[in-house]
């Protein structure tokens, strides 16, 4: 890395290395049985440099000799677009817990068992049940190191589990599942086998519902899949400086509803999207997007900022190589009060989704999102009363976010979102056969 | 080279190993708006051993190429450790082939600054357009050689070049913001995405008229689907469960995709082909070494075949269909697509509309995504339909259906298959794999669309 950067520094005006290095094993079950364990073992390496006021960039696997990185990115800077930014100096950066010793400890004897027991269980509960099932450990060195003295390095465990059932009964397809991540090791397997097994058993009967407009809840999955798509996009700070951004010119403004919060928040315990810094050596910082309804702020990387005339907000994010774009990290949305029963009870027909697909389809700039509902409960007088099928829901964020109900208790999915149940009042919904 | 490889792969206690190395230079490009944001080359150098024992697989994939020989420990160690699986492998005589590809106008030898001057004239050609916010431009050109080689005596070598394009204009205005696209690839020539100042500028049109458009009600229509859009219903809807890798463990599925079953009107004829010169999804030898093929999977209306590795067809006692794939060196090879399509039939545009008091015509694509049982895809276009004609712009539309029986709700298919070479395939966080799919235009009746 120094090598690389002393030689860039002879020839270009500012350079930084960024560099991820993993180890990642993974155990795999098909069909209840275990079917793989899989190791990866990789080093990326992205050289950007600023030569006549434009950029370059290259990329390698660390297998690459570094002259030839830094030919490549300064070939591409001929072309680069100009800036005005200055890569940052060694900054002060928040604690962060980003690493589990115990992750890395763990024996992959140990993992089999956990994805066993994990399998076992849930099929066990619903025997012609097939699970695949996946537990994954992996470990990671990030480094950050430029011209203008920043030298930033850190480590990171992340530790997932996931299972997805399918129940095939004649033309009839059940799937149901569940996953977690940390960066933390998991406590066992007890919490996903729960939440599984619940889903099994409102499944079990079945129910159906008409094309209307409903009360629908969706559960922490519908959401990420439902309204995470148009509200990434919608607060990326580059989106918003193109005009391309629905909320472009709204800061300040009552957008959503009063009782809707949401911050992106990098320095969450043990977030699987946590740092110190990010990918460009911008310091950790916790940024409200939402605050009470009123858009408060967006997300920037340093270029970006330096467009806008604004600061970057440390959400400058490589997905492990290339240039850094306005990327989330840990997006919170804020607890209500109004638990999962009382929203239900209050509902005389409606839906709940717990799994949608097809719901990042829509045109995300536009705040649309809807899917195919491949996991909901129709709710009948205060009840669930079985799952629906062949049964569509359609909305749009800015419109059916301004009157919501937040659940009491917020969980995470997949590692990068916390939220609680979320009921919006009109949801249209559409199904087969009506 | 190949002695080293025949070296790492002798004596380890395995009943088969198998190993892959992958050399790849690619440049990428993004605009956003009136700024070339990205212009970057990668350069990658990796592989991995992958080796079956007492039934279960392990595997491993590193940077460069030494230490072969452990990596190959590690992974039979890995797969010993798994242990008492029941997996199996069709058996497969020795290839030893060199496959090299040239494509008119190789993209990877195209100079970077006429690279930049085309899709400079397509960015001006969208951001000069009536009611235009911004643009979205993203261009990826790769250049991959691949070695395959395994415990059989198989080595294969494999030039497997690729090219991807996306064009989006994005409008605002009347408080909205809507975008269009276009979607472009090639195995790597450049000629394919030549010359499109046409299609550029209807995209920019596009994007500006969806800004008036109104949102369709929900329910279900008879719907037309362009070959653009067929062609990705095609992929999701039945292409997906064609993949023995979904089916072979799963008895109640077996028996569901019983070949003889029929799913649709007997016009019906859906093929995944892998031996079509210059299409994306094409290739000589899949990353088992199995040579690619054209095999039927609906056969006048009737299931005939299925997409194998050579796993999935030792166990359904099937032969292998030369459809194992990994996008890179990072991923063991699954059960994929490669070109897939519907058949041409004997309807024309204008019969399948004229006959259609009210329904929806839809063109192009957002995205696509199935559960097997049930799929969706979105439209990038969509038009009213009233008494056989195309009428008023609608917003896009995401349209679902169940492959049981929305396959057998086709009622024409038109004489006009096009293959649609743009997007990339998902399929167990292996994306972006390069396929292509199509179709002629299609009519389905009740299919179920999303809307206000």
């Amino acid at each position: 890395m120094e090598g690389l950067l002393s030689r860039a520094k002879m020839k270009v005006q500012q350079a930084e290395v960024f560099s991820v290095s993993s180890r990642e094993t993974t155990v795999h079950f098909e069909a209840n049985q275990l079917k793989q364990v899989h190791s990866k073992e990789s080093v990326m390496k992205v050289l950007r440099i600023m030569k006549d006021g434009r950029i370059g960039l290259a990329a390698g696997n660390g297998t690459g000799d570094s002259a030839a990185l830094l030919d490549m990115a300064i070939e591409t800077s001929q072309f680069g677009i100009p800036v005005d930014f200055q890569f940052p100096a060694l900054g002060s950066y928040p604690e962060v817990d980003t690493f589990d010793s115990r992750v890395e400890k763990i024996a992959t004897e140990r993992m089999i068992e956990l994805g066993r027991e994990l399998v076992s269980r849930v099929s066990g509960h619903s025997p012609r049940l097939l699970c695949d099932a996946e537990i994954v450990k992996s470990m990671h060195t990030i480094g950050i190191a430029n011209s203008q003295g920043c030298r930033m390095s850190y480590n990171k465990s992340i530790f997932a589990m996931g299972v997805e059932g399918m129940l095939v009964k004649d033309t009839d397809m059940l799937f149901v599942g569940e996953d977690e991540s940390s960066c933390r090791l998991s406590a066992g397997v007890d919490i996903l086998v729960e939440r599984v097994i619940r889903q099994l058993d409102l499944a079990a009967r079945s129910a159906a519902v008409s094309t209307k407009v409903l009360p629908v809840v969706f559960t922490p999955h519908a959401i990420a899949s439902a309204f995470m798509v148009p509200l990434s996009s919608a607060f990326n700070g580059k989106l918003v400086h193109e005009g391309a951004s629905a909320l472009k010119g709204k800061l300040g403004n009552q957008v959503f509803d009063r009782k809707l919060s949401l911050w992106d928040d990098a320095t969450v315990e043990y977030g699987v999207g946590s740092r110190p810094c990010d990918d460009e050596g911008v310091p950790s910082q916790r940024i409200s997007l939402i605050d009470k309804g009123v858009v408060s702020h967006f997300l920037y990387d340093l270029h970006t900022a330096a467009l806008a005339g604004t600061r970057s907000t440390g959400n400058g994010g490589r997905g492990g190589g290339g240039f850094p774009k306005p990327d989330p990290t840990s997006l919170i949305i804020g607890e209500g009060d109004v638990s999962l029963e009382s929203m239900v009870a209050g509902m005389k027909e409606g839906l709940v989704v717990e799994h949608l697909i097809g719901g990042g389809q829509g045109d995300a700039l536009s705040g649309d999102f809807g899917g195919n509902v491949l996991l909901g409960y129709k709710v009948e007088n205060g009840e669930m009363i079985g799952r629906v099928k062949d049964t569509m829901v359609a909305g749009n964020v800015y419109r059916d976010l301004r009157e919501i109900v937040l659940g009491d208790k917020a969980r995470w999915v997949g590692g990068s979102l916390r939220t609680p149940w979320i009921y919006c009042p009109r949801i249209s919904v559409s199904a087969k056969g009506s | 080279m190949r002695e080293q490889i025949a070296d790492a792969l002798k004596g380890h206690e395995a009943d088969y190993i198998e190993i892959h190395f992958e050399q790849s230079q690619s440049t990428g490009m993004v605009y956003q708006g009136n700024r070339l944001e990205e212009i970057g080359r990668t350069s990658v150098r990796g592989g991995n051993v992958r080796a079956l024992a007492r039934g279960s697989w392990g595997f491993a994939s590193f940077d460069g190429f030494d230490g072969l020989r452990e990596k190959a420990a590690l992974a039979v160690m890995e797969a010993r450790l798994a242990g008492g699986g029941d997996a199996w492998f069709s058996p497969a005589g020795a290839v030893v082939d060199k496959v090299s590809w040239s494509p008119r106008k190789y993209a990877s030898s195209v100079m970077l600054a006429s690279k930049k001057q085309l899709l400079d004239n397509y960015n001006d050609i969208i951001l000069s357009s009536p009611g235009i916010q911004s643009s979205a431009i993203n261009y990826r050109d790769v250049q991959r050689t691949t070695i395959f080689a395994n415990s059989d005596g198989s080595y294969i070598e494999q030039e497997k070049p690729d090219l991807s394009l996306r064009i989006a204009a994005i409008a605002s205005g009347a408080g909205k913001v809507r975008q269009a696209g276009l979607s472009l690839g090639s195995r790597g020539d450049f000629t394919e995405i030549e010359g499109l100042d046409d299609q550029v500028r209807d995209v920019a049109r596009r994007a500006e008229a969806l800004l008036y458009a109104p949102q369709l009600k929900g329910g279900e229509y008879t719907v037309v689907l362009d070959p653009v859009l067929a062609g990705v219903f095609t992929h999701e809807a039945f292409g997906h469960l064609s993949e023995s890798d979904f089916v072979y463990q799963n008895k109640e599925l077996r028996q569901l995709m019983t070949l003889g079953r029929r799913f649709g009107d007997k016009g019906l004829n859906i093929v995944d082909d892998a031996t079509i010169p210059g299409l994306r999804g094409s290739y000589k030898y899949d990353d088992e070494g199995t040579p690619g093929a054209k095999t039927y999977l609906i056969h006048e209306g009737i299931l005939v075949g299925r997409l194998h590795s050579r796993e999935t067809a030792s166990r359904m006692g099937e032969a292998p269909t030369g459809n194992a794939r990994a996008i890179n060196y990072l991923f063991p090879p699954i059960v994929r697509m490669t070109n897939t399509f519907i058949e041409p039939g004997g309807s024309s545009f204008a019969d399948m509309l004229s006959e259609i008091k009210e329904g929806v015509y839809v063109k192009d694509w957002y995205g696509g995504m199935t559960s097997l049982e049930m799929f969706t895809f979105s439209s990038g276009e969509a038009y009213m339909v009233r008494n056989g004609k195309v009428e008023e712009l609608l917003s896009s539309l995401v349209l679902t259906g169940n492959v049981f029986t929305t396959l057998a709700n086709i009622d024409a298919i038109g004489d006009d298959l096009e293959m649609n070479q743009g997007g990339g395939c998902g399929k167990g966080g292996q994306s972006p794999l390069p396929v292509s799919n199509g179709s002629p235009h299609i009519r389905i009746q009740h299919c179920l669309v999303g809307g206000k």
